[in-house]
Order: C-alpha cells, then structure tokens, then sequence
C-alpha cells in the first residue's frame, strides 16, 4: 500500500498530463492536475521547514561538532517564521483598515521586511559578491594551458573577457571594416551565437530525450527509485 | 622572484581584486557602451509596441543575482513606463516580491502619474515554479484571483478581463535560475506563441542562447546587457541621461573592465610561470 498508492498517483498524474496536451477535450484534467500539483508544492515548504528543524535540533541535542552553527540557524529561521507569520509591526492594508492583521507580510516598516532589507540582502549579495574573489584565485592558480583543449579554452575565455567590455572595443576600434568580424566585441558574438549554440543545443536535445526516457519509466512504474529503499 | 610569484598568497590575490572592483565604484565613472544587435532587437521589440500594450513581468531572481539583474529590470520598467504601456508583476521566487517592489517605487517616483490597477498590477508570489505558469496560461483567477494586496483582480481595471496570459503581447522574463527562462519557454512561449525577451545571468546566458531566435525573440545577457539597454534607453529618450538612477548598469561597468583585466593579467602570469617552472623542471 506505502509504495503502490505513490505508484498509481504519479502514474495517473503523468498520463493525464500527456494526454491533456493532446486531446482538446482533456486540456481541463490537466489544468485540474496542474492545480493538485500548486497545492503540494506549498506543503513542500512545510515539510522543508520540519526537515530543517528535525536535523538542527538532533544536531544541537547531540552535541555535534558545529552545534552552534546549527542554533544560529534554527534562531533565524523561528525568528524571521514568527516575524512573517505574525506579521509583526505591519499596518493593516488600506482596503481592510479595522483588520490589524490585513497587511502583506512584507510591507515596509515591519520586522520581516526589516529582517530582509537589512540582513538577507546584505548576506546574500556579500556571500555572491565572495565568488570574485575566490575566481581570481582560481584564474592564477588553475587556468593553465596543459594541453590544446586547455589552451582552446583558455583563448576563448581570453576574447571572451575583453569582448564584453569597453577594452575590447577600444583595443580592436581600429579595424576596417571590412574586417569587423575580427573586433572583440563581434568575435564575442559569433563565439556564443554559433560554437556556444551548436554546444548547447546538441546537450538540451540530449537532455531532453534523457528526460523522455527517464519519465516514461516513472510513469509506467519501471523506476521506483524515488519512493526510497523501505 | 620565480618562487615568490610562484608561492603568491590568496590573500595578495583577493586584495587586488578588492581594489580592482572598489576604486571604479568608488570613482562612479561610466564608459562609453554601444548596444549591441541583440539587445537592440529587445529594445526594439518594446519600442515598436503600441502604446498601452499588455506586459508580463516575471521577476525570478533575488537579492544575490540582484546586483546583475535589477539594473536590467529597472531599465524594462522604465521603457515600458515611458512606452506608457500596461504592466502586470509577478514572481516565481519566493524572495522575489521585494523585487517586484523595488522597480514599483521607481515607477511611484519616477513616473507619479502611473495608476496602481490601472497601469500596472503585481500579483506577488505563487508556489508551483512551472506549474504556475501552466495554469495561467490557460486559466489566471485559479492561481491568482486576487493582488499581493488582496485585492480581487476583478476589481482592478487591467485585470478584470484578463482570462490568461495567452493575451499578452510581451512577456518579459528577468531570471537568475530555475524556475526562470527555461520554464518560462517550454511551458507559456513555445506552446502559446507568446513572444517573449529574457534578461538573465552572466552564467546562464549561454544555455538561453539556445532558444533564440524562436521561442526567445531576444536576450540580455548579465551586467553588459543591461549597460546596453539603458544607453539605448538613453539615445531614444534623452531625459533619462539626466537621472542618475536610470545609468545604474552603465557605471558598472567600469569595475568590470577592471576586474576582466586583473582576470586576464593573472591567468597570463599564472601560465608564464607554470611554462617558467615546466622549463626549470626539464633543465633540472
């Protein structure tokens, strides 16, 4: 029962789908199986939260090393959960103004928009701004022309970097024009538009026809890996 | 000399980056940027709309990939606000709607005479990633029968009508990941012919090259992207050279140059001692 309910639900959902996108008179089962699919997903964010909840406190109970990371963590996420579920210092909206509790969870002034504008931001553009650094490193110690492939590489990332900036034109201004194609900032256009393109391409069709395969076996039941080995 | 170039701490290395990036932002100096064909074709898909046409603007990103994608969404706001067409937010992020909030403070200050409901309209955010926009392709009040403000979207004046967006006539996809630009082309452009220009990341625009010109009618690709459209923002309306605010992309610019430049130098240094050290190895 624990694995053939989840087995005929998924089956029955993906046939439905298919069948909806071809047969005019379904398109409203797929639309109503589209809906099923909207509502599951916002159980997906409670069932993260517990999840996270779970591993911290276990973590936290056990005296695990870095313990104290993991009650950071589980502090901001209450603190910001009850910030936004409380929807703490928000004015009520002003359509419904006698309703304290009317207004969007993010309005600005209350402590969730607070907490986003004043930590989250910061945090996540400093930890994504940290990449640069960490790329430098990378380009003097890793980039290094051990072979043709590597120094392939290593020329287009070349005609790459000054192509998508003023250098490149600067550098390469001077061209005639019947040799603009050889301007930086067009070498950089034919690179993606033609080599990244055909690259590209060639690797989605072969992904689709991956997911092809790997969903008709879900659907028809041949791979069960996703309920789990119990 | 060999060997302390050679044994360079990363330490050196993230202080030149440092300084690279700082001083240009610090200077607040622009360079000159000349739209490329591609972005061209997106600002002329805008462009060449009738005034008061229907947009969608998905704004899939977060405060991490801001700092490469708010410049783009602020320039499409601007345009579509100058255009004076008709603008309909949303998110598939959930930490998107600050997003969203952040370019309608530039239309509330920059453009007062822009109606909420009238205008433009922001749905926020709905759980789902693709399976929202499957639903809205073909039925809107059953993923959104209301505003971020609760407002019933048959009370606004540009959504009462609104069935689906198989209507519109421009979807605008400004996406840092999944769901994003991907999502948005198998599920609402390719099989409704929406037409549809994205803005994206610097790392994801090469896989997004794949859709264009088809299912993608055009693409801005990261940071240079967005310089590109707002210089030829500001060769059509000549106003936004006066404001600061709408140049956000172009001064940016400038610590790229920079930080491509250290890039270039350190690879070259890195490899001249790896054949140095190669040599000196062979001779030993």
């Amino acid at each position: 029962m624990k694995r053939t309910v989840p087995l005929i639900i998924c089956s029955l959902t993906g046939f439905i789908l298919i069948i909806s996108w071809f047969l005019p008179a379904a398109e409203s089962w797929g639309e109503k199986v589209t809906h099923w699919f909207d509502i599951v997903a916002a159980f997906a964010f409670v069932l993260g939260g517990a999840n996270l909840l779970k591993i911290h406190l276990q973590k936290i109970s056990n005296r695990r090393i870095g313990w104290g990371y993991s009650a950071v963590t589980l502090t901001a996420f209450l603190v910001t959960l009850l910030a936004g579920l409380f929807k703490i210092n928000v004015n009520p909206s002003m359509n419904y103004p006698a309703y304290s509790w009317s207004g969007n969870y993010l309005d600005e002034g209350g402590l969730l928009w607070w907490i986003y504008e004043y930590l989250f931001v910061p945090l996540s553009a400093t930890l994504f701004a940290m990449l640069a650094f960490y790329i430098t490193s990378a380009a003097f110690r890793a980039f290094r022309a051990k072979n043709i492939e590597a120094s392939i590489l290593l020329f287009t990332a070349f005609l790459i970097l000054l192509g998508r900036t003023y250098a490149g034109s600067l550098i390469t201004s001077g061209l005639p024009d019947s040799l603009a194609f050889l301007r930086f900032e067009n070498l950089t256009i034919i690179i993606m538009s033609v080599f990244n393109l055909a690259g590209s391409r060639a690797i989605t069709i072969g992904i689709a026809l991956g997911v092809v395969t790997t969903s008709l076996k879900l659907l028809l039941a041949v791979d069960r890996s996703y309920l789990g080995s119990d | 000399m060999f060997e302390k170039l050679n044994s360079l701490e990363s330490r050196w290395i993230f202080l030149m980056t440092f300084l690279a990036v700082g001083i240009p932002i610090l200077l607040q100096k622009s360079l000159p940027e000349k739209p490329t064909p591609m972005v061209m074709d997106v600002f002329n898909l805008v462009e060449d709309l009738p005034s008061g046409s229907l947009i969608l603007c998905s704004f899939d990103f977060d405060p991490a990939s801001a700092g490469e994608l708010q410049p783009m969404a602020a320039a499409f706001v601007r345009h579509c606000a100058l255009k004076k067409h008709k603008i309909v937010f949303m998110t598939l992020w959930p930490v998107g709607p600050p997003m969203i909030q952040n370019n309608i403070n530039i239309l509330k200050k920059e453009f007062p005479d822009y109606q909420y409901g009238e205008d433009y309209v922001n749905l926020g955010y709905r759980t789902g990633g693709e399976g929202v926009i499957k639903l809205i392709t073909t039925s809107l009040d059953k993923m959104y029968s209301e505003d971020v403000n609760g407002t019933s979207l048959k009370k606004l004046s540009l959504t009462k009508d609104l069935k689906h967006i198989q209507g519109i006539d421009l979807l605008v996809n400004i996406s840092a990941g999944t769901p994003g630009v991907i999502e948005w082309v198998q599920y609402a452009s390719t099989p409704f012919n929406i037409k549809t220009v994205v803005g994206c990341t610097g790392v994801t625009a090469p896989k997004n090259y794949t859709y264009i010109p088809k299912q993608l009618a055009g693409m801005l690709g990261a940071i240079k992207g967005a310089a590109e459209y707002e210089k030829a923002s500001i060769i059509q309306y000549p106003q936004l050279a006066e404001n600061p605010q709408a140049q956000e992309g172009l001064r940016r610019m400038a610590p790229q140059l920079v930080a491509h430049l250290l890039l270039i130098f350190l690879i070259i240094l890195g490899n001249v001692l790896h054949f140095v050290g190669r040599r000196k190895g062979l001779s030993s």
